[in-house]
């Protein structure tokens, strides 16, 4: 138990230490070429993240579809599969749910909503079902396939949300026709915040449950830690590869419900704003555990929450937040080089402290 | 207008100007990828790459007023990304598609944001050959308007291939992709090899970005590449590592990446969208063609475990 303890306080230390480095390199970047303080940012940030009631409710509003869309990467790479197709599902996802929404409207909110999230989990389980189907059956390498489907789904939604599906009041931009204010998924409680972060809590505890109590979830520890093993003890590694990935994309599905329900209303082109790209952040920096992607999540949902007032106070560009993510993004990767030769260090400094 | 009235015939014609058009970022980024890959390393971030080398050549182009200029200064900033992502996979236990991964979205960002002052205004273009003086058709003439770039690309290609083939150089980056221990017993750096092979396939790519921006579509936004970094990383595995091939790869996606406009101009605008799909679908299948489960790809390089 104490090496799992060691462990833990190894991915803290060594995520913490790439926080860290990430946050000087952005500082750098904000004197050298915006001219801006980097501890005035940082503050601007921390107060339009996590500074008031009202900010902290934007950033768990954000926080849901990440948490979700986060999943799509971290199920697969249970297995050893690195999927990034996570923004296609969402808006595939989101496109079904409007259009399940639509049908029907009238049978009540809950059946509504019921059928939206159906519609969009087999919609976006399919999707990413297909990527990983493909890795195992045709060998075509699961990153760049995933890629490519998103942006296949992206051309997908504006025909439908163009054409087939469009309702012919909006003018200026074109979307579906509303699932009708009666279906918007509600709040939780007295907050602001919807639903959906109820929905990635849970969908994150379950997959949680399933990975470290049950055999399906140590099959698949066996599968990611060496597949011909896994194969040798008779195990069906396409089956887990395709539920995985179904599993991921439904979830990335579901995000897409969400932000239908919850915060557009309709489908349209806002489905595609980057939650899909910043979940596969989400996964990496959490280490594609379940429970860690949801403070990941939040973190980097006040990020995105803050970037809106970065750009009226400092001036700076909207992308600004997106660098940023960047730059986290690669200083974590570096920072997997730490791993096991921080650990002595991080030992007997806990060795010293004990005594 | 005398002679211009072509009718089904501008769909073709399109798509063969199309093909001259679109396919020159292809063939840097997909030359620029053969290289990293022959020797053994993958570059997934050359979607940044193409980023960072378009706004940095507008920018230059802009502030110099000499668009020439702008495509040295982007193959420079390909040049320091390619050596960035180098220099991270060369530390134990990174990742290399990950990281590319996350260059990918860091060159975007980091595009975005200092580009952001160049969206509005207009740069000098890079310009193009009139080959199509001898027809008296407007629009073979102006599908006959090539960009030198597309050339010197075509040039690159065949140089690419000799020497991967014939010199020294070639043959010591072709051993490091096919086995570390047969380069190390020739006495040569793995490391450092990649480190340049990475560091030059950027470059390549940086001046694909460059074209984007200075020459078609000839300006700088923030939808400028929609992907055309990451598809060149796959049509590699098309081309199966031959720059030959990835050169007429590169036209085959010019020519599909050309449907959507050419049939919008003979009026067909039903499914404007599915047929902007066409590149990615195409990419796709032809990954689904021509991959296969049971064994690595003929003239895969050996040390590049990624792509199987």
């Amino acid at each position: 138990m104490s090496t799992g303890i060691g462990t833990a306080l190894e991915r803290i230390a060594v995520s913490a230490l790439a926080l860290l480095a990430s946050a000087v390199i952005f500082g750098l970047l904000l004197i050298l070429y915006a001219g801006v303080d980097p501890f005035e940012a940082y503050a601007l940030m921390y107060q339009g993240a996590f500074g008031s009631w009202f900010s902290f409710q934007n950033t768990l509003t954000r926080a849901a579809p990440l948490i979700l869309t986060a999943l799509c990467t971290a199920l697969p790479a249970r297995l050893g599969l690195i999927i990034i197709g996570n923004e296609g599902a969402l808006v595939l996802g989101g496109v079904a749910a409007a259009a399940a929404g639509v049908a029907v409207a009238a049978s009540g909110p809950l059946v509504t909503n019921l059928a939206m999230a159906a519609a969009a989990m087999i919609v976006g389980g399919a999707w990413i079902a297909l990527a990983g189907g493909l890795r195992q059956y045709r060998g075509v390498n699961e990153t760049i396939s995933s890629l490519l489907l998103t942006y296949i789904a992206i051309a997908l939604m504006n025909h439908f949300v163009e054409g087939p599906l469009r309702d012919p009041t909006s003018l200026n931009k074109p979307s579906t026709p509303p699932i009708g204010d009666a279906n918007m998924l509600g709040t939780i409680g007295g907050s602001d915040v919807h639903w959906g972060l109820a929905f990635g809590i849970v969908a994150c505890l379950l997959c949680y449950v399933v990975q470290r109590f049950t055999t399906f979830g140590f099959a698949m520890q066996v599968i990611g830690g060496n597949p011909k093993t896994a194969r040798m003890m008779g195990l069906n590694v396409g089956r887990y590869v395709l539920i995985a990935c179904a599993a991921g994309g439904a979830a990335a599905g579901l995000a897409g419900m969400v932000e239908v329900a919850a915060v557009h209303g309709k489908a349209n082109a806002s489905l595609a704003v980057g939650y899909g790209f910043t979940g596969i952040l989400v996964s990496f920096l959490a280490r594609h555990h379940p429970l860690a992607i949801i403070p990941v999540a939040i973190l980097l949902g006040g990020i995105g929450a803050s970037g809106g007032l970065l750009q009226r106070r400092l001036d700076l560009p909207d992308a600004a937040v997106v660098v940023l993510q960047g730059i986290i993004f690669v200083c974590i990767l570096a920072s997997e080089t730490l791993y096991g030769r921080s650990w002595t260090w991080l030992w007997r400094f806990r060795a010293a402290e004990g005594r | 207008m005398d002679g211009s009235d072509i009718g089904l015939w501008g769909v073709p014609l399109a798509m063969l100007a199309g093909a001259i058009r679109v396919s020159t970022p292809f063939i840097f980024v997909s030359l620029g990828e053969c290289l990293t890959e022959r020797s053994g390393r993958i570059n997934l971030g050359l979607e940044g790459t193409l980023m960072m080398g378009a706004m940095s050549a507008y920018g230059t182009a802009l502030l110099s007023g000499s668009p020439w200029l702008g495509v040295l200064v982007a193959a420079f900033v390909g040049l320091l990304l390619g050596a960035l992502h180098a220099g991270l996979c060369q530390l134990p236990k990174v990742n290399d598609i990950a990281t590319g991964i996350g260059l990918m979205l860091f060159g975007t960002g980091l595009a975005f944001f200092l580009g952001k002052p160049y969206i509005q205004p207009k740069a000098p273009n890079l310009g193009a050959l009139d080959l199509g003086g001898w027809s008296s058709i407007p629009q073979v003439q102006q599908a006959l308007q090539v960009n030198p770039l597309f050339i010197v690309g075509i040039l690159l290609a065949f140089a690419l291939a000799w020497a991967l083939k014939n010199t020294r150089w070639g043959l010591i980056v072709r051993l490091a992709g096919e086995s570390v221990d047969a380069a190390l017993a020739i006495g040569a750096s793995v490391g450092r090899v990649r480190l340049l092979a990475t560091a030059v396939g950027g470059a390549f790519a940086g001046i694909g970005g460059a074209f984007l921006s200075l020459y078609y579509p000839g300006s700088w936004n923030e939808g400028l590449s929609s992907g055309q970094g990451l598809m060149a990383v796959a049509l590699v595995i098309f081309a199966r590592w031959d720059p030959i091939r990835c050169l007429w790869a590169s036209l085959l996606f010019g020519a599909a990446g050309a449907i959507s406009p050419a049939l919008q101009s003979v009026g067909v605008t039903q499914g404007y969208y599915l047929f902007s799909a066409a590149p990615y679908v195409l990419t796709l299948a032809l990954m689904i063609a021509t991959c296969s489960p049971a064994r690595s790809l003929r003239g895969a390089p050996g040390e590049l475990g990624a792509v199987k």
